[in-house]
C-alpha cells in the first residue's frame, strides 16, 4: 500500500472512531437523556462518516488498486492526491466545527475545499481508470 | 474468500433489502422511529458492514502466522455491531412512539454495542494498513 493510501486509510479509521463515538452519545442521549447540547454533534457526526469515513477511505483505496501508468509515475501525479487529502481533512474541520464558531463563511469554505479535493481527487485519477494492458 | 468475509457480505446484503423494504413501507404509511432506523439500516448495516468484509479479506496480510489480525476480534466486531444494530431496529420505533425505560435502556445498549463494533474492527484493522 503508498504512503499516501495509509494516511488516507488510517485518517479515514479516525473519523470513523471519532463519528461513531458521536453518534454513540446521541444515541445514548436519546435513550436516556443527559445533556440536550449532545444533539449540536449531528452535523459533525454526519460529516465524519460520509466525508471523512467513507469518502477518504473510498480515495486511499482508489490510489492504492487503480491501475497503474506503464512508464513514468506508476500513480500519476502523487502531489495532486496529496493535495486532495489536505483540502478533504481541513474541510471536514472547518465545516464540521461551524456551529460552534457561528461563522457561516467557515462552513462555506469547508464545502468549497471538500469539493475542490474531490475535483483534484478525480483529476488526478481519471487516466489510471482503464484497461490494465494500456 | 474468508468465512467472516461471506458473513459479513451477505448479512450486509440483508440489511439493505431490509432497509429498501422499509423504505416502500415509510412511503406509504407514517411510522414513527423509522427514519433514523432507514438510515442506519443503509449506512452501517450494508455500507459499513460490507467495508468491513472486505477490508478483512483485502487488505495487507498482518503477519503470516495471522494474516488477517486477531480472528476473534473481528468476530466480536461481526456480534456487536449485528446485535447493537437489531436492538436499535426495535427499540428506536418503540422508543418513538411510547418512550419507557426498556425501550430506553435498548437504546443505550444498542449505542455501547455498535461503538464498541467500531472500536475492535479498528483495532484490528490499524496494522494492516501499512507500506509494503
Amino acid at each position: 500500500m503508498p504512503r499516501l493510501s495509509v494516511w488516507f486509510v488510517r485518517c479515514s479509521l479516525v473519523y470513523f472512531l471519532l463519528g461513531l463515538t458521536l453518534g454513540s452519545l446521541m444515541l445514548v442521549n436519546k435513550g436516556v437523556p443527559f445533556a440536550a447540547w449532545v444533539w449540536s454533534f449531528l452535523g459533525a457526526h454526519m460529516e465524519f462518516l460520509l466525508l471523512g469515513w467513507m469518502v477518504q477511505l473510498a480515495m486511499g483505496v482508489a490510489f492504492w488498486i487503480l491501475p497503474r501508468f506503464g512508464s513514468g509515475a506508476p500513480r500519476g501525479n502523487e502531489l495532486l492526491l496529496w493535495a486532495a487529502f489536505a483540502a478533504l481533512n481541513l474541510g471536514i474541520w472547518m465545516a464540521a466545527l461551524q456551529p460552534y464558531h457561528m461563522q457561516s463563511w467557515l462552513a462555506l469554505t469547508g464545502r468549497i475545499l471538500e469539493a475542490f479535493s474531490v475535483f483534484l481527487f478525480v483529476f488526478g485519477s481519471w487516466q489510471r481508470v482503464k484497461p490494465l494492458e494500456t | 474468500m474468508p468465512l467472516l468475509t461471506r458473513i459479513f457480505i451477505k448479512t450486509a446484503m440483508v440489511y439493505f433489502s431490509l432497509a429498501l423494504l422499509l423504505g416502500i413501507i415509510m412511503t406509504v404509511r407514517t411510522l414513527a422511529g423509522t427514519f433514523p432506523v432507514y438510515i442506519h439500516l443503509l449506512v452501517f448495516g450494508w455500507l459499513t458492514q460490507l467495508i468491513f468484509g472486505v477490508i478483512y479479506w483485502m487488505f495487507p496480510k498482518y503477519s503470516r502466522q495471522t494474516p488477517r489480525g486477531h480472528e476473534l476480534l473481528a468476530w466480536i466486531t461481526y456480534g456487536a455491531l449485528n446485535l447493537g444494530l437489531v436492538l436499535r431496529v426495535i427499540a428506536e420505533p418503540l422508543h418513538a412512539a411510547q418512550g419507557s425505560q426498556l425501550s430506553g435502556s435498548l437504546l443505550v445498549l444498542s449505542a455501547i454495542l455498535q461503538w464498541l463494533s467500531g472500536l475492535t474492527f479498528v483495532a484490528n484493522t490499524w496494522s494492516r494498513v501499512k507500506e509494503k
